[in-house]
């Protein structure tokens, strides 16, 4: 331990204490110093360590060319559970780190706190790196087994559905129930019944069939990737397993994408406050910290007007800051503990901090023309929160299964809005069919809003 | 509360995980490309320019494709800064001109292969696991030609053979009292005896049906083919020579250039080409010297009258060439009896125990299948 880390480790404990002083509650926090190459990896992979997969070694190669243009910048990572989780990236400066590990801090009180985190919590348990560390064990395993090929086949499919979970759902969910009570017929009237017989015939009671077998899926099924888990018609067991590990990773990264805006304001907010008040800082780096906190949390680049994105840093910040001027700290916990982001951006986000913030709705042309379209309220709150619902997928259900083991998926596009990019759905069509070895359609809108069927 | 820092190399530290999957995306691109690769070089003319001669293969990354919603033409987002509605944030792009930043749109990065294309045949070759061609070894083939063989103390100063000569003096020197550097006893010359070499010429001779009937999609596709029948013998020949023939009622000899781009509306006559591609040998490429290849591809749709004449062409050219091949294009929806006229020769000339081959080609996927026969055939046809 170097004498950066002696003084690191010694802000931190103060930190904490005054943390603890400030009413934060958290899970214990577990720190650790890693390198930029480690940072990068997580960046993408989203967690340290996870299930190979070619398509990750894209988003490598990107975040690379990213962060060798400048474009990008890893502060911290942190994994919420019990412990949870952090990183701090080796080459920061001690200022920055110091920033960070207050950051990290805000976050373990969002993530205990959250009810959205806690239920997930409470589902997944406190150890989503260890489980995902031997998710991916189990994989290395299943490839030694049965081969690169077909283990890729498998995560091509269920990579592909990553997001089609259902989040309000549980993470162990009972199977359908195979047999339902038989429908019971409607009386007779009496209108019914006068000719139901011919006169003087013995009266036949109709024996009862009971319980009869039950529609596989009984309803639309959202949560495609536990549907094909447990219902696709010749799945081996370690395919299965990848369904259901892929499916427990996306829930465990829900709230985290449903929470971004709150939960990034609310640590930035932490860090200020615990900067701020922080006077055993010395004050060169009081003054680095406090710079690297503007530079996280300013709503666009120095050297432009404007950006077409909103820094979530910074809206969330923004927010938080009010909330707690105006109506006091208690009730920011509050809506700390009950919102997730579309109650937070809905009830939280008014006329002066949209303003004061600069949000605006844009529109870019087919020729890559860019113009603002509108300051209005609602419509900047909606176009916000457009990317977030449905963990940001389009609406796609198992709808039918049929006797012959065939498959179909249904778009819900009237909700969505219009129908799906149909290349690539043809190509999610062909990686699922390919699992579920049945054939797969699936059925969407064109452009014209007539409904489509694509097959696999 | 503690900050941890490894002591000992970290399990991070022992493999990256990014580049091992970024490994994985390039051996997927490259099966990618490897597929594609009759199509990316049947493009410009590639066939005979000498040298090396490489394609760029642009490659885009792989996308894992997710559920999307389609593109509406025009998107929505929300954004923070200056600007009233109405203001243009960044103005659009002339009409027809290029995409912003060379088409990287959403951070987008495309890269470009370079590859070299006699590369690219070794590497089909082995995957294909095609043989090596030999060339005809008989004794009016054989050339003269000198060869190093053995050593001698005397001989002209340009065959003086160094090392030999360092080594004797070694040797000398070893037991001498006072030892010269070098004796005229100490050099040693390469000799030089005559002996009969196999030719290792070779002319390829390809004959194109331009009639009518021959669609734009059938010539591609006899021209990938003849590409890669060329690259197949150009592997094995030290020194190759092309002739490019276009008939239809008459055949002509052509320019590389010009051969896939003529056309004629006549009817059509195989013996010309045959009887042209038989001149072209007398005159130029004696068989006696020359490994002589013939590829042909035509429809199959020859002139009824013109059967018998086709026919005792061929056979008198199979008898002078190494190996003649006969492709025949066509696509499936092209109506056709279930043997050509064409086809039906080359059966029988083959079932005459002739050199010859034949093959169907309906799309680019044929292409590999019709090279690996031919190339196939060959080989059991030799070592028979």
């Amino acid at each position: 331990m170097n004498a950066k880390t002696g003084d690191l480790q010694h802000y931190a404990t103060e930190i904490e204490a005054l943390a603890q002083r400030l009413g934060l509650d958290y899970y214990p926090v577990d720190f650790e110093m890693a390198p930029a190459s480690l940072m990068t990896e997580i960046a993408v992979y989203g967690l340290p360590v996870r299930m190979p997969h070619w398509s990750f070694g894209v988003r490598y190669i990107h975040q690379l060319v990213r962060q060798s243009m400048g474009h990008s910048k890893i502060f911290e990572v942190m994994f919420p559970g019990d412990p949870c989780r952090a990183f701090l990236m080796d080459s920061n400066s001690l200022a920055e780190n110091t920033l960070v590990t207050a950051h990290v801090l805000g976050h373990a009180d969002f993530s205990k706190n959250n009810s959205l985190f806690a239920r997930f919590h409470e589902m997944a348990g406190g150890n989503i790196v260890e489980h995902a560390a031997a998710h991916a064990n189990r994989i290395q395993q299943a490839i030694d087994k049965v081969g690169l090929e077909r283990v890729e086949l498998v995560l091509d499919a269920a990579l592909a559905l990553e997001s089609h979970v259902d989040v309000s759902g549980e993470l162990h969910r009972a199977p359908y129930p195979e047999f339902v009570a038989e429908k019971t017929k409607d009386p007779l009237s009496k209108f019914q019944t006068r000719y139901a017989q011919l006169p003087g015939t013995p009266e036949q009671a109709s024996l009862p069939l009971g319980p009869i077998k039950a529609q596989v899926p009984p309803h639309s099924e959202y949560d495609l990737l536990w549907f094909i888990a447990h219902y696709a018609p010749e799945l081996e067991q370690w395919e299965r397993d990848i369904f259901l590990m892929v499916r427990s990773e996306s829930l465990y990264f829900y709230p985290v994408f449903a929470c971004q805006i709150m939960n990034e304001g609310w640590a930035s907010y932490w860090h200020a406050r615990l900067l701020r008040e922080a006077d055993f800082l010395p004050q060169p780096l009081y003054l680095s910290a406090i710079k690297a906190h503007s530079d996280v949390v300013r709503p666009y680049a120095a050297d432009q007007q404007a950006a077409l994105a909103v820094n979530p840093y910074h809206l969330g910040f923004t927010l938080w800051e009010s909330i707690v001027e105006k109506q006091g700290l208690e009730r920011a916990r509050e809506v700390m503990r009950d919102e997730d982001d579309f109650g937070f951006i809905r009830n939280h986000l008014d006329e002066a901090l949209a303003e004061q913030s600069g949000l605006f709705v844009y529109e870019a042309a087919p020729n890559d023309e860019v113009k603002v379209v509108t300051r209005d309220l609602a419509a900047v709150r909606e176009a916000i929160l457009a990317p977030k619902f449905n963990y940001g997928a389009p609406r796609v259900a198992a709808s039918e299964l049929k006797n012959d083991g065939s498959l179909t998926l249904t778009h819900d596009h009237a909700s969505d809005g219009r129908g799906l990019d149909t290349v690539r759905a043809r190509k999610v069509l062909e990686y699922v069919r390919r699992v579920w070895r049945r054939p797969v359609r699936l059925v969407t809108a064109n452009d014209r809003n007539e409904a489509v069927e694509l097959a696999a | 509360m503690s900050i941890r820092i490894a002591a000992e190399t970290p399990w991070y530290d022992l493999f990256s995980r990014g580049a091992r999957d970024w490994l994985r995306h390039n051996q997927k691109v490259r099966e990618a490309v490897k597929e594609n690769l009759p199509d990316l070089l049947s493009g410009e003319d590639v066939i005979s320019k000498p040298g090396n001669r490489t394609v760029l293969v642009p490659v885009k990354f792989l996308e894992h494709a997710r559920l999307r919603l389609a593109d509406p033409g025009s998107h929505q987002g929300a954004g923070q800064g200056q600007g009233e509605p109405g203001d243009v944030l960044q103005p659009g792009r002339e009409r027809g001109s290029e995409p912003r930043d060379g088409g990287t749109e959403n951070g987008e990065v495309r890269f470009v292969v370079e590859m070299k294309i006699d590369e690219i045949i070794d590497w089909l070759w082995e995957e294909l696991k095609l043989p090596e061609l030999k060339p005809k070894r008989t004794a009016t083939m054989d050339e003269p030609s000198y060869v190093r063989e053995g050593w001698d103390r005397h001989g002209a100063r340009s065959r003086l053979d160094r090392r030999k000569t360092i080594k004797e003096a070694v040797k000398r020197r070893a037991v001498q009292r006072d030892p010269v550097p070098i004796t005229n006893d100490d050099l040693r010359f390469r000799q030089l005896v005559k002996r009969a070499a196999p030719a290792t010429n070779a002319a390829v001779i390809f004959a194109l049906d331009v009639s009518g009937s021959m669609d734009e999609a059938q010539r591609r596709l006899a021209k990938t083919f003849f590409f890669f029948a060329l690259q197949g013998i150009r592997r094995q020949y030290a020194k190759v020579e092309t002739v490019f023939i276009a008939h239809a009622a008459e055949a002509w000899e052509f320019e590389e250039s010009q051969f896939f781009q003529a056309s004629s509306s006549g009817g059509t006559v195989s013996s010309s080409a045959l009887r042209l591609a038989m001149e072209v040998m007398k005159t130029r490429y004696d068989p006696g010297r020359y490994n002589v290849y013939f590829f042909y591809a035509s429809d199959g749709e020859n002139a009824a009258e013109d059967r018998g004449a086709a026919a005792s062409s061929l056979g008198e050219l199979a008898k002078l060439v190494n190996y003649a091949g006969y492709v025949e294009t066509g696509g499936l929806a092209t109506f056709r009896p279930r043997e050509t006229q064409l086809a039906e020769i080359f059966t029988e000339a083959r079932a005459g125990g002739k050199p010859v081959g034949m093959s169907h080609l309906n799309s680019q996927d044929d292409v590999w299948r019709a090279i690996r026969e031919f190339f196939r055939e060959e080989i059991k046809r030799e070592a028979a």
